[in-house]
């Protein structure tokens, strides 16, 4: 039987398929980041970079997933104020700390990279500034939900704040081709197909789903953990009407 | 060492990979940690007898919260 998006409002079916979920889920993150690290450390040094480029294997993907996740939230966002989806401010709020996580690791990842190859830590150009920026509004939407206690009533603001910080993703993605930056342009998803040699993009592509398996794992774990933190809070609401 | 295998940038690389696992690691042991402590909380509460009004309603502790 297919479960559709509606069928899911339900939190305690949702629960029960991320009960099931998650160790299928678990365990296919786990081998794939245990064939794509063997890629990994098979794969050539760079002509220009030698060995350094091994960077690239986790810096991307956690720049993707950056994207990614915010990309996640936005549609949670519309889900909220749009369908107004009982799980959907839960998927936004879960989110929020595993995308900070994954846009913390491409800004450092990212330095550890450019000063060898750079001979710097940090530029502010447009790209390494768009993601710092990027960054900075998971930091927000997270002070936001924490600042609110009731769920419910921090809902409809951090869905508006999602949806403007939105406008920061074709920034993040474009900034290269519109402006003059240090970052390299993409050589992956373009028009013209990958400017990257087969031996490099494989394990790139392997790492880059691992990650994104990894994120869509933690990111149902979250959320079975909000669900629980809002059933507590309603039963603590129960009491205290009770108690008056 | 490293240097020989990874090239004289090789403190950069191990660096990237450790913080990686490092962020990683946290951010499972954060799902794992808080689910032990929601599902502690939500035990405590229902073994008091509290319900929340929709499953009192529904006479299923389980149902939607």
């Amino acid at each position: 039987m297919a479960l559709s998006i509606t069928a899911l409002a339900n939190p305690t079916r949702f629960l029960g398929l991320v009960d099931r979920a998650v160790p299928w889920l678990a365990g296919l993150t786990a081998v794939l980041f245990a064939v794509g690290l063997v890629l990994t450390a098979q794969s050539p040094a760079d002509y220009q970079q030698g060995e350094t480029v091994k960077i690239m294997y986790i810096h991307v993907p956690a720049a993707w997933l950056s994207m990614f996740t915010y990309g996640l939230m936005t549609v949670s966002a519309l889900g909220t104020l749009v369908w107004r989806h009982p799980l959907a401010d839960v998927s936004a709020k879960a989110a929020a700390p595993i995308g900070a996580a994954f846009t913390f690791l491409a800004l450092v990842t990212g330095s550890l990279w450019g000063k060898p190859m750079w001979g710097t830590w940090w530029v502010w150009d447009a790209r390494l500034t768009s993601v710092l920026v990027l960054f900075i509004m998971y930091l927000g939407l997270i002070a936001l939900w924490r600042t609110i206690e009731d769920p419910s009533r921090a809902a409809r603001p951090a869905a508006v704040l999602i949806l403007v910080g939105s406008v920061n993703l074709p920034i993040i993605k474009f900034s290269v081709d519109w402006w003059n930056t240090l970052h390299q342009p993409a050589s992956v998803f373009r028009m013209d197909g990958p400017t990257i040699d087969g031996s490099m993009l494989t394990p790139l592509l392997v790492m880059a789903l691992a990650f994104t398996l990894l994120m869509l794992t933690l990111h149902l774990l979250a959320m079975r953990n909000e669900v629980l933190r809002r059933r507590v809070r309603a039963i603590g609401l129960v009491t205290a009407g009770g108690a008056r | 060492m490293l240097t020989d295998l990874l090239g004289p940038h090789a403190g950069f690389i191990v660096a990237s990979y450790g913080l990686t696992a490092l962020v990683i690691a946290g951010l499972i042991a954060w799902v794992l940690v808080d689910h032990g402590a929601q599902k502690r909380q939500l035990a405590a509460l229902e073994s008091r007898g509290v319900r929340r009004r929709s499953a009192a309603r529904t006479l299923d502790p389980e149902g939607a919260a």
